[in-house]
């Protein structure tokens, strides 16, 4: 029995257990996932470390119990809870009951037994005392009761055996031997009793300990929200609830801006204002209306909370019946994330746009490499064409030369108009794509734009085979001399006027210039108002402006501005004085007023207008075959005046003509030069009274060169005479009248003559050789002036004289010339004022008549190491009629230049090396091998530098000293640093590198080796005239 | 005159032949046409200068690529110089050739302007061959009482 009752009572101790440890855990997780909750066991003291801010819940508790009574959500998780308890304590409770059961079923067993006992000891007294009492049937049963009973457990049997054996059954000894082990089995079962009882007792206290059902319900409840704090502390999320006027029943936000009463029962747009409430109070509308749980991402701009972007969640809740109560709201801020988020997508973007950028780059780089290899390949095709088609045009030359029949001639007429033309179109090839390529540099030199425009008309003149009339106006604003690439700038106004002479059958062809506001017109505006009013107030005001301005880009427009200020300025003056005229107090009144004139440099807007009134540009495309030319002409201009940073346009009307404009920027360093001039001006003075007179050949506005038939000779209306007073001219220290006639004659050539000074002197013999060498249009030019025309003033006159006496000239003394010189001013002074001329300053100018023919050839002088190309050079000259000086370097050359003076100078470089190698004196003569001891470019460099300065101190810092003779120092100094010597250069190769460097060098024109006849041919003629 | 004939054939196919195989170039031609009667053995003369200064020239070459350390600006410069003479001249082989050397000088590349040079040297006896027995035609020529025919 004892074992029995232990083996139930841990059997049910482990029941017990089991259930009471799995019944939370396990319902929790198959009743409600919405919880994970870790039952707390030894770590229970984890929450308490937490420090929750309790605060941070906002609960309309009412409401709470409201929806917790009417919102199927809440009440199911109320019955759930009460369901748990319920289930927990009817457990507890059937155990107990159990148990109870058990007890008392025990106790029940243990009583019976004890009455059976006690039964039986009276039955025994009965017997042995004599007292018969009557066994009830209870006590029948009670027997049976037992004796059914106690078979059927072993213990009971085993007593049984015990007590069968032990003694004799119904001996006393049997009676007392069973007496006391039924007393020692009450005994047992009075402990068990007591036991059972206590246990009972403790039960009943266990049970009572058990806490009540709210307790433990507000208890997990307070778990389950002191998990969601501790998960959603530093969560930046709000939690709410709101009803169906979404009004908000509940809030939590850990990080509240607002105090409960702000909140609770006020829907979003009463909270907030800004950017998104709306939107974020209509969405949950919308979810509320249409019960489906929805996201989305809403950005405010609130002045509670700034610019911040919230993803929200909201979901409807309904009440048991179906019908929405309202909605569960939850956001979670992620401003960081969709800032991030977009700019992920904007470098995204960036990216692609990159990308595409890069391809486009790719391709462009791609097509432009393309083109320039096309380029190249037309140069390299080009120039590879030029030679041999050279070759044949030289040959063609020569062969025109020989002894021919008039339809031979015919032929090799044809043969050598067709050889130029490719010829032309060629170089013309060849110059785009040199400018194109950006091969091409600019040379930045000094010029007069009158001089300029006169000679271009002159040499059209010269060659024109219609009756046209070519004039040129320059308005008098034009500066005196600017800076700029007058190679390319004449290259540009000869094409420009070679096509309009060639659409061109009756009227005239033209070219204006003036000067333009540049791209700022405003300012130029205002500022020639100003100037009006008081100019030399403005002066002093333009030269500081000017010298603030850096001479960077930007400055341009404003130096544009300024140079066209100065120029007007300089025109008033000019207007003072009266007759466009102006005198030297001009220039050194102008100077007076410039502060600091060698830091001024302005820019200048020129417009050349090349007008016509030819055939205009005609509709149809079959004029160019009519008129045949390459087409390249024109488009080279405009390259060449953007290059120049201008810009070309031309307004034509079909058979009334077109004008071509290209507007360019010029440099003006006004002042600059009058510094000289200065000095120029003052010994003028001295030598020459007759500074008041007519001395603005230099600003003649207006030339025109009337047709053939009425006289070819060009008439400068304007009563110009020899300029000494010019403020941009070449001035020296060494400089006596004869130079003022030296400017002039270089602007002016053939007038200069009638000075009769040696330079001069070679300058009209150079060109009245020219004549005679030339072919049929040049002696009939000559022919013509020849002619004369009564017309014209009395320096044509002399010029004609000049040219007609040319080859009976003597050569004049240097000295003489000096000591003559004021007479001779005076004489030509008489002979201008009367407009008629007087044919006596004319032999005046020609009474030295010793002049030999040879002299009055150009001196031309050959810099070249290698002796091979020094004969072939030295044969084709004479070939062309010219004896040439030949130096082996630079040094040589110099000193050679210094010694005399030379027309023309023919530069050795060798171009492949650029000047690195060659620059330096390194290679002496080597037996016959010598390299050259300075190199072309550096010579060049040199004698420029003299030309400008007047002196060799350039070279003697190179290490050259001058040789001084007495016999030519006085000439030299003279005459020849005056002028600029044409150099030609003589290079290996053609366009690549060699061009660039000439120019900036200071060489004029270059000429590719090897030279040919034809090749030299043509750079005399553009630099022998 | 049948001979002189026959040489005038000659010289023709000889002249050709140089034009045709690139020996010679327009230059040549130039210096043809440059000769005249104030000028008769201009040819012969430069082409005797060519010769000088070739060699020389060649010489010159060959010292300086045999030098320890060698030169290049100096090499370059004779190069320079001989490209010059034989472009003068119309020898284009030899001209092309150095520009080649040429460009092995810039790169200062030894092998390749000791080969330029061995090449330069090859084309220019060839070129020297050709000419002197075209020199050696035109004297014939002129010996038999001929003319030496217009080569355009």
């Amino acid at each position: 029995m004892v074992c029995e009752m232990e083996s139930d009572q841990t059997e049910y101790m482990e029941m017990e257990v089991e259930v009471l440890s799995s019944m939370w855990p396990e319902d929790m997780n198959e009743n409600g996932k919405q919880f994970n909750i870790d039952w707390p066991g030894e770590d229970q003291d984890m929450l308490e470390e937490v420090n929750i801010n309790e605060d941070s819940t906002i609960v309309d508790f009412k409401r709470l119990v409201e929806l917790t009574n009417y919102s199927e959500k809440g009440s199911s998780q109320l019955a759930y809870l009460v369901k748990n308890w319920e289930y927990k304590q009817e457990n507890a409770v059937r155990l107990l009951r159990e148990e109870l059961d058990n007890l008392s079923k025990q106790q029940q067993e243990s009583e019976l037994k004890k009455l059976e006992i006690l039964e039986k000891y009276q039955f025994e007294e009965e017997r042995y005392g004599g007292d018969k009492r009557p066994i009830s049937i209870l006590d029948e049963e009670l027997k049976r009761y037992i004796f059914q009973e106690a078979p059927r457990k072993r213990n009971d049997v085993k007593i049984q055996d015990k007590l069968e054996i032990d003694a004799e059954y119904d001996s006393i000894k049997y009676w007392k031997q069973r007496a006391t082990h039924l007393e020692k089995l009450l005994e047992t079962s009075a402990q068990r009793e007591q036991i059972l009882t206590e246990k009972l007792q403790e039960s009943i206290e266990n049970l009572e300990r058990q806490s009540s059902p709210v307790e433990e319900l507000s208890q997990i409840l307070k778990r389950a929200d002191n998990f969601l704090h501790f998960v959603l502390q530093n969560a930046p999320v709000v939690i709410g609830h709101q009803d169906n006027e979404l009004r908000y029943r509940f809030i939590y936000n850990h990080f509240p801006s607002l105090r409960e009463e702000d909140i609770i029962g006020k829907t979003d747009v009463e909270i907030f204002t800004g950017a998104g409430v709306k939107e974020s109070q209509d969405f949950k509308r919308e979810v509320l209306e249409r019960g489906i749980p929805a996201k989305r991402e809403i950005t405010f701009d609130t002045g509670l909370f700034g610019s911040k972007t919230f993803l929200i969640y909201v979901e409807p809740v309904f009440s048991k019946a179906g019908e929405t109560l309202g909605v569960n709201y939850m956001g979670m801020e992620i401003t960081d994330q969709v800032r991030k988020r977009e700019k992920m997508a904007k470098l995204r973007e960036e990216i692609a746009v990159q990308k595409a950028k890069e391809t486009e780059l790719n391709k462009t780089i791609h097509i432009t490499e393309e083109t320039m290899r096309a380029k190249q390949m037309l140069a390299t095709m080009s120039h590879e064409i030029r030679s041999p088609l050279s070759g044949v045009v030289s040959m063609t030359e020569i062969l025109s030369t020989t002894k021919l029949d008039k339809e031979q001639r015919q032929l090799v007429n044809v043969m050598l108009s067709s050889g130029d033309l490719v010829l032309q179109l060629i170089n013309d090839i060849l110059d785009l794509s040199k400018v194109e390529s950006g091969v091409m540099k600019l040379e930045a030199t000094k010029f007069r734009p009158r001089e300029v425009v006169k000679h271009v008309l002159q040499t059209a003149a010269a060659s024109l085979q219609k009756i046209l009339t070519l004039e040129g106006h320059i308005a008098e604003d034009v500066p005196i001399e600017v800076v700029g690439d007058v190679l390319r700038i004449r290259q540009i106004l000869t094409n420009l006027i070679s096509n309009a002479i060639k659409f061109t059958h009756e009227g005239k062809v033209g070219i204006k210039l003036y000067v333009v506001p540049g791209p700022c017109p405003d300012v130029k505006q205002g500022s020639h108002k100003r100037m009006a009013s008081d100019h030399s107030k403005v002066l002093a005001k333009i030269c500081k402006e000017d010298k603030c301005t850096s001479p960077s880009h930007n400055a341009l427009d404003r130096k544009g501005s300024g140079g066209c200020k100065d120029a007007d300025g300089a025109n008033e003056r000019f207007m003072q004085n009266g007759e466009g005229n102006y005198s030297e107090q001009n220039g050194a009144s102008i100077e007076d007023e410039v502060d600091d004139p060698n830091q001024q440099e302005t820019t200048v807007w020129i417009r050349c207008d090349v007008y016509d009134t030819g055939i205009g540009i005609p509709v149809g495309a079959d004029t160019a075959r009519k008129y045949g030319g390459t087409g390249l002409g024109l488009a080279i201009c405009k390259q060449l005046a953007e290059l120049m940073g201008g810009h070309m346009t031309v307004s034509s009307k079909e058979h009334h003509g077109s004008t071509f404009t290209f507007i360019l920027p010029y440099k003006v360093s006004p002042v600059c030069d009058s510094s000289d001039d200065n000095e120029e001006l003052s010994e003028m003075d001295n030598h020459d009274t007759s500074s008041e007179g007519n001395d603005d050949d230099i600003n003649s506005g207006f030339f025109q060169f009337q047709p053939r038939t009425l006289g070819s000779l060009f008439s400068s209306h304007s009563s110009g005479r020899a300029t000494k007073l010019s403020p941009n001219g070449f001035g020296y220290n060494t400089l006596n009248k004869t130079n003022g006639f030296q400017v002039n004659s270089h602007s002016f050539p053939l007038d200069s003559n009638t000075s009769k000074e040696t330079g001069s002197v070679e300058d009209a013999c150079s060109v009245a050789d020219a004549v005679d060498t030339c072919s049929d249009p040049e002696s009939s030019f000559k022919h013509t002036r020849n002619s004369g025309n009564p017309s014209t003033s009395g320096r044509e006159q002399n010029i004609n004289g000049v040219l007609d006496h040319t080859p009976c000239f003597s050569s004049p003394n240097s000295e003489t010339t000096n000591s003559d010189q004021g007479e001779i001013t005076e004489k030509i002074e008489k002979s201008q004022i009367p407009e008629q001329p007087d044919r006596s300053s004319e032999c005046s100018s020609s009474k030295d008549e010793q002049i030999s023919k040879t002299s009055l050839k150009p001196k031309i002088l050959l810099v070249e190491d290698n002796k091979i190309l020094v004969m072939v050079t030295r044969s084709m000259m004479k070939q062309l009629g010219h004896d040439i000086d030949i130096v082996n370097n630079g040094v040589e050359a110099l000193r050679a230049v210094q010694r005399h003076r030379y027309d023309l100078i023919l530069m050795i470089i060798n171009g492949a090396r650029g000047d690195n190698a060659l620059s330096s004196p390194v290679f002496a003569a080597d037996d016959d091998v010598c390299m050259p001891v300075m190199d072309g470019l550096q010579t060049t460099r040199l004698i420029r530098s003299y030309e400008e300065s007047g002196n060799w101190d350039a070279a003697k810092d190179a290490g050259i000293d001058e040789e001084v003779s007495p016999s030519n120092s006085l000439q030299r100094s003279d005459e020849s640093s005056t002028k600029r010597i044409p150099i030609i250069a003589m290079t290996a190769n053609a366009i690549s590198e060699s061009a660039e460097e000439c120019y900036a060098n200071g060489m004029d024109s270059f000429v590719s080796k090897p030279v040919t006849l034809q090749k030299l041919k043509e750079s005399l003629q553009q630099y022998l005239p | 005159m049948e001979i002189v004939a026959k040489l005038q054939k000659q010289f023709m196919d000889f002249i050709s032949a140089l034009y045709r195989e690139r020996f010679l170039d327009d230059q040549f031609l130039q210096l043809q046409k440059l000769q005249d009667e104030s000028n008769p053995d201009f040819v012969f003369e430069v082409v005797s200068l060519f010769f000088e200064d070739s060699e020389k020239l060649i010489n010159n070459l060959a010292a300086a690529l045999q030098q320890q350390v060698v030169d290049f600006k100096q090499v370059d410069s004779h190069v320079h110089q001989f490209k010059g003479s034989s472009s003068s001249i119309g020898a284009q082989r030899v001209k092309n050739a150095c520009m080649a050397f040429k460009t092995f000088c810039e790169e200062k590349n030894i092998e390749g302007c000791v080969q330029c040079l061995q090449q330069v040297k090859h084309e220019y006896f060839l070129v020297k061959n050709k000419l002197e027995t075209l020199m050696r035609l035109e004297k014939q020529i002129l010996a038999a009482g001929g003319r030496i025919p217009d080569l355009s």
